[in-house]
């Protein structure tokens, strides 16, 4: 079996750890590109969500490398990705390759599929042997996490540009062999003993800017043009609603990005009261929690037709407005340009910029330019 | 306590109408349903709404804006799931809270919750607590709610019979067309039945001589049983029932063709139109055709195509 995944952010690292670890042959799919996309867009349908078409492309450069097994995460719904994995079969099969597909549905879904599937992705190991290979990798990948929120943070700050993502990709670095508890707890120190060696400039006044939206688009630095590294170098400190970890485990305390669910929902109430799917929910209470937390604006981020999010664009005016909170949402697929991106977001800094100074210098009535 | 109740003609209300209606008046309030999509609905929906939101839901706020000063509060419900295992669509999950959003004018929203998944408790919890802005008897609320029910079944029976919600709302009888053509439409009830954003498709193939059979015509149960040949569970209900009827008439051929309608930006629709072209391309028994509708619609277009799709299954049948 030569198995294969999609690309989303630093999944590709966590996926090759635990294949690693179970003994299953592997391909990673090439990096996404653009040629990734335009295989996802030729294939799948008109108006589906990017996440969609890009990860269609992602499996079609696997299997012509040779990958012969698609393995990909299943869902209850009511988000589209949910049934993601049988339209991709369904459209993958109709253009021509030939595989296996291996579809892990959450335990919601029913415990012994979850566990039949889990053993044929680990073949001759027992469910014991299963658990601890899921908890130390899972482990290894929250350290990354780690890792990346403070990359997030701090990177406004340093002085020297590009220190921050230079020492990061070294963090990761450090961080790949890592295998037994040990091992990856020794790594960590080591990889944040590498970040916490860059420079940094803490009196600089760095704006302060939340990141929320659909998980997909929010990880995967190639669909949102590596938006956290930009705002990054252009002096913005970033806070981000969804960690690789936090989405993928049973936990609803979320211990990476640090705020549970009961306290997300609980901040959305007024606005949106009841799960909508997806990041939906998630969207709008962060934006109130950022809100109340005197942060310079939100920036919020989904693909064109997702639903969640959309009823989340469609609230955040009103969350806006009560909190006199900037917020901008761009809404991106696969004919979004980076330039019209970037645009908006230098515009988007220097409102922010300018609304901090009057709020530090008391309103003044003549515009300054 | 509220008097006067706005229903807008969107949405679920072809679905749901009569049992809402027969419910409401149970708790003694009085209705007010908008008058059916015109030009202006569409035009003050898509003027308020978010530029991503589908088609039906900026529908759905034209017919809010047109009920504004007309009644005391709107009556939105959340119908987050109608069967164990499933959910409606997000937007329906969020409908009221939509609705709040847009335009800090209108009435209050009355947001009954019906969530089948949280078991029969809870729901007749939620069902008590709406009562409760009508009457603080149990009794009248659950009697209502009785009286919905077995108008729904009523209902159901006449779509069954071949009426579509819209005739059967305004009790009409069922007439027999004499097509020399039958052509199944698929697709949700918001898009197939309201005449204004499809651009009467059924009035004009009626008019064409074309027999007209709708996913609403087919038991329930049947639709349950055909989509269950899907390679997973489908977790929105009301898309199940969309496929379930598309398979039906895949297998039984009792169509000579099928028209799906979608609309622009319509998340499950997305996904379902996959699964409904290569099921019909695998089979290759019945010539199926999507067709998109947005708020931009151009007539000539439509019947253009609509036109082509019936002479295609007339020269079929010679």
């Amino acid at each position: 079996m030569r198995a294969t995944f999609p690309h989303m952010g630093k999944l590709d690292m966590v996926m090759s750890d635990l294949f690693d670890r179970t003994g299953i042959g592997y391909i990673v799919p090439p990096r996404t590109t653009t040629k990734t996309l335009q295989l996802g867009v030729r294939y799948a349908p008109e108006f589906a969500c990017l996440p969609l078409k890009v990860t269609i492309g992602n499996f079609i450069e696997a299997l012509e490398a040779g990958a012969d097994t698609l393995l990909m995460a299943g869902g209850v719904g009511p988000c589209r990705f949910g049934y993601y994995a049988q339209i991709q079969e369904c459209v993958i099969k109709e253009a021509g390759y030939d595989f296996d597909m291996i579809i892990l549905e959450p335990p919601g879904a029913g415990y012994r599929l979850f566990i039949n599937t889990l053993k044929k992705l680990a073949p001759g190991k027992s469910i014991l042997e299963i658990w601890q290979i899921i908890k130390i990798g899972f482990g290894k990948a929250r350290v990354l996490d780690e890792l990346e929120k403070y990359a997030l943070k701090y990177r406004a700050y340093e002085v020297k540009r590009g220190d921050t993502t230079k020492a990061y990709k070294r963090a990761l670095e450090i961080m790949r062999p890592a295998i037994t508890a040990d091992e990856i707890a020794q790594a960590r120190e080591e990889a944040f003993l590498v970040l916490e060696a860059v420079e940094k400039d803490m009196q600089r006044p760095c704006l302060k800017m939340g990141i929320i939206g659909e998980f997909y688009v929010l990880l995967e630095p190639f669909v949102n043009f590596d938006i956290e590294e930009y705002l990054g170098n252009m002096g913005v400190s970033l806070e981000r609603s969804v960690y690789l970890t936090d989405w993928i485990g049973p936990s609803k305390e979320n211990p990476i990005m640090g705020i549970s669910d009961k306290e997300v929902a609980q901040a959305a109430k007024p606005y949106l009261n009841h799960f909508v799917g997806g990041e939906g929910l998630p969207s709008v209470g962060h934006t109130v929690i950022y809100a109340k937390e005197g942060f310079d604006g939100v920036l919020h981020l989904f693909p064109f037709t997702c639903m969640p999010d959309i009823i989340a664009k469609s609230i955040l005016p009103q969350i806006s407005r009560d909190f006199d909170l900037p917020t901008l949402s761009l809404v991106i697929d696969e004919q979004t340009g980076k330039a019209g991106v970037i645009t908006r977001l230098e515009a988007f800094i220097d409102l922010l910029a300018n609304k901090r100074k009057q709020k530090e210098f008391g309103k003044s009535p003549v515009l300054v330019g | 306590m509220c008097a006067t109740i706005g229903v807008p003609q969107a949405l679920l209300y072809y679905k749901y109408y009569p049992q809402w209606e027969a419910f409401l008046k149970g708790l003694g309030a009085e209705i007010v349903v908008s008058s059916a999509t015109t030009k202006r609905t569409i035009n003050a929906g898509t003027s308020l709404a978010e530029n991503e939101l589908c088609l039906p839901v900026k529908v759905f706020f034209g017919h809010l804006v047109e009920l504004r000063n007309q009644v005391d509060a709107l009556f939105v419900p959340r119908v987050v799931s109608v069967e164990n295992g499933a959910y409606t669509c997000p937007k329906f999950l969020g409908l009221p809270d939509l609705a709040r959003s847009i335009d800090s004018s209108l009435p209050s929203v009355l947001d009954p919750t019906f969530n089948r998944r949280l078991g029969r408790k809870k729901f007749y919890e939620a069902l008590l607590d709406f009562g409760k802005h009508f009457t603080n008897k149990k009794y009248r609320i659950l009697r209502a709610w009785m009286m919905g029910l077995s108008a729904q079944r009523v209902f159901q029976r006449k779509l069954e019979s071949g009426l579509t919600p819209v005739e059967a709302i305004a009790n009409a009888e069922v007439q027999t067309y004499k097509g020399n053509l039958k052509i199944g439409i698929a697709g949700h009830p918001y898009n197939i039945y309201d005449s204004y954003i499809n651009l009467n498709l059924i009035k004009r193939l009626r008019e064409w001589g074309v027999d007209v059979a709708t996913t609403e015509m087919i038991p329930q149960r049947t639709l349950e049983h055909e989509a269950s040949y899907l390679p997973k569970r489908l977790f929105w209900s009301y898309e199940k029932e969309v496929v379930g009827s598309v398979f039906h008439w895949l297998r039984n051929k009792s169509v000579d063709g099928i028209i799906y309608v979608l609309s622009f930006a319509c998340g499950p629709d997305s996904l379902i139109q996959v699964l409904l072209e290569s099921e019909a391309k695998r089979r290759g028994s019945l010539p199926l055709m999507s067709l998109v509708i947005d708020e931009h619609s151009g007539e000539a277009g439509m019947i253009t195509r609509v036109e082509a799709f019936v002479d295609m299954l007339r020269w079929r049948k010679v």
